[in-house]
């Protein structure tokens, strides 16, 4: 599904990105990582194409398709979703055209039909009652007075009706409450399948108990450290990441 | 300076110039060494629709200068009207409208200014409200990107009367819409909007000023506009309070997209306050769309051009939003729509 090779990467002068390789088959979920200024976020930017990161050398494939050199909304249709660590606020565009908008140019892009506003309506209603959002919030401008929560629950909802086939789950964990990351975590859950792969960063083993990985790597000095199943999530709860870090 | 005699007299040396004050961003003089010949008669029956075609039976239209000279809505009445100021041709053209509106009477005035050729245009508008009296003016003005189009209206408010104005422009080679009110106070109230939608070389000039003259007068203001390629907007909005009239409410706004590095935007917002106990404010903003949240838009799959036209439309739409007539308010948008969506990348 994704594959990541020696990937070298940086923002203005400074390399963040310094060999990284990865490789998350389909249907696996695989979580990264890591201490303060790894590049944990650099990767989900580089992954998406956003302007002034810079890719120096490596390759970024997609179901075996370079990623690289495809613009932000072409990653997109290829089905690459990123849930980010700060969600934006969109003034005057309700949640609901926004989302609309969204899915179709996906569908445009691929050569599909445009979606239904009746049925995308249905399916609106029916992720916003399984993340229980009020779905009156979704005819609010998108994001716009929402707090941390209502933000992080705004991108899952957003996930689910785009139905992407690779998300990259940028520390969602932060600013949600017990409940809340509860219900986030089931809404991502309800998200898994065979063909679906997803790749959780996060600074905390917390949020990995109730989105289970396969396996887990530890992200630091802008390379993969070291990698193993659920149980390296704990060993890092309990260790810190002092030693990785060092070996970086 | 005298435009209406200016053109009259074809005499460019009464044209404003940089040196006046009001005028220094829309410099007449040097743009215009001679006064073109007078424009030639124009046959109204024959002009296509207009951009408010079909909302109201009512139309009054000005050809190259040429058409009715008052227009009177009696006490009581409600009135929508069409009011097209079509310029065609290189020729130089003049026209002065008065318009009453008696107490209590409602008019709707959908104004358009239609212009194509490289000629120079004035329409100078006097309007009066009586008490209690209202009028929503619409405006749309698409001068041509060659002619030179100035339009003027002077408004004197009776006590009670609403006046509501919103100006939707694509600019012209130099384009002014002036409005002048006179609020007398005594529950008067004032809307002064406008959207402009800039590119390539046009120059829109949007000024006004309201006076407050008595205790308990309203205005409010909100302009919006987008600046691309070469192109240069001017917003100058005056709200001056005079002693006496306290208990005033004042609020202007003035917010501007700058597309691209060789666009311009001068803006000049003014309050003069001598009275006691008012409520006044005014913020000015200029920007570029935020390149963040481009990036996040396009992340969920929407193409560049699409993410910047979603932006411009809320950001401008939120003018036409305050439009009271909705069949012309859908016109406007429509009208909006198609230049931000048109114009690609």
């Amino acid at each position: 599904m994704l594959s990541l090779r020696n990937l070298h990467a940086r923002v203005g002068e400074r390399e963040i990105l310094k060999g990284l390789s990865l490789e998350i088959p389909a249907g696996e979920v695989h979580a990264i990582m890591g201490p303060n200024g790894a590049g944990k976020s650099t990767l989900s930017y580089v992954l998406t194409g956003r302007p002034g990161y810079e890719v120096t050398s490596g390759a970024a494939e997609l179901d075996g398709v370079d990623l690289l050199t495809q613009a932000p909304d072409e990653r997109a249709a290829r089905g690459l979703f990123l849930s980010f660590q700060y969600p934006l606020e969109i003034p005057g565009v309700p949640a609901l055209t926004f989302i609309r908008t969204s899915v179709n140019a996906q569908r445009k892009a691929r050569g599909e039909a445009e979606m239904s506003a009746p049925d995308f309506l249905k399916r609106a209603r029916a992720c916003a009652a399984d993340l229980k959002m009020d779905f009156d919030m979704l005819k609010r401008p998108l994001n716009v007075g929402f707090s941390g929560g209502e933000k992080k629950r705004m991108e899952i909802l957003q996930m689910a009706l785009l139905s992407p086939r690779f998300m990259i789950l940028d520390e969602t964990d932060s600013g949600l409450d017990i409940d809340a990351l509860r219900i986030v975590s089931e809404g991502v859950n309800a998200l898994r399948s065979p063909d679906r792969s997803l790749l959780v960063i996060t600074h905390y083993q917390r949020l990995l108990d109730y989105i289970r990985p396969d396996r887990v790597h530890v992200l630091a000095g802008g390379r993969i450290v070291a990698s193993g199943g659920p149980e390296l999530a704990h060993e890092l709860e309990r260790d810190g990441y002092d030693k990785f870090a060092r070996a970086a | 300076m005298n435009l209406a005699e200016a053109i009259r007299l074809r005499d460019s040396s009464r044209l404003p110039s940089r040196r006046d004050e009001d005028w220094r961003w829309t410099d007449l003089r040097s743009l215009v060494r001679t006064l073109p010949e007078p424009s030639p008669s124009l046959d109204a029956a024959r002009l296509g629709p207009g951009p408010f075609e079909g909302i109201c039976e009512t139309v009054v239209t000005l050809a190259n200068g040429v058409g009715p000279v008052a227009i009177e809505v009696s006490a009581g009445e409600t009135r929508t009207l069409a009011l097209r100021n079509v310029s065609r041709g290189d020729g130089s053209h003049a026209a002065h409208l008065r318009i009453t509106v008696a107490a209590g009477a409602r008019l709707t005035l959908l104004e358009s200014h239609e212009g194509d050729g490289g000629g120079l245009s004035l329409l100078s508008l006097e309007v009066d409200l009586a008490s209690g009296a209202s009028c929503e003016r619409l405006v749309i003005a698409d001068g041509g990107t060659d002619a030179i189009s100035l339009v003027d209206a002077e408004v004197r408010l009776g006590a009670g009367s609403e006046w509501a104005q919103t100006l939707l422009t694509n600019g012209a080679r130099r384009q002014r819409l002036e409005t002048r009110v006179l609020n007398p106070g005594d529950g008067a109230s004032v809307r002064l909007d406008g959207i402009y939608v800039l590119s390539g070389r046009s120059h829109a000039d949007q000024t006004s000023s309201v006076t407050h003259s008595g205790p308990q007068g309203q205005t409010v203001q909100l302009t919006r506009g987008v600046v691309d390629d070469q192109a240069r907007a001017v917003f100058q909005g005056r709200i001056t309070v005079e002693a006496g009239a306290d208990g005033t409410d004042a609020r202007m706004a003035h917010n501007a997209l700058i597309l691209s590095d060789r666009a311009e935007v001068d803006a000049r917002p003014e309050l003069e306050i001598y009275a006691d106990d008012v409520a006044c404010a005014h913020g000015a903003t200029v920007g570029t769309l935020d390149a963040e949240l481009l990036f996040y838009m396009r992340q969920r799959g929407l193409p560049e051009a699409e993410a910047r036209s979603l932006l411009l439309a809320s950001f401008l739409g939120e003018v036409i939003d305050r439009i009271q007539c909705a069949a012309a308010a859908g016109r406007m948008r429509a009208w909006l729509q198609e230049r931000i969506w048109g114009s690609g990348e």
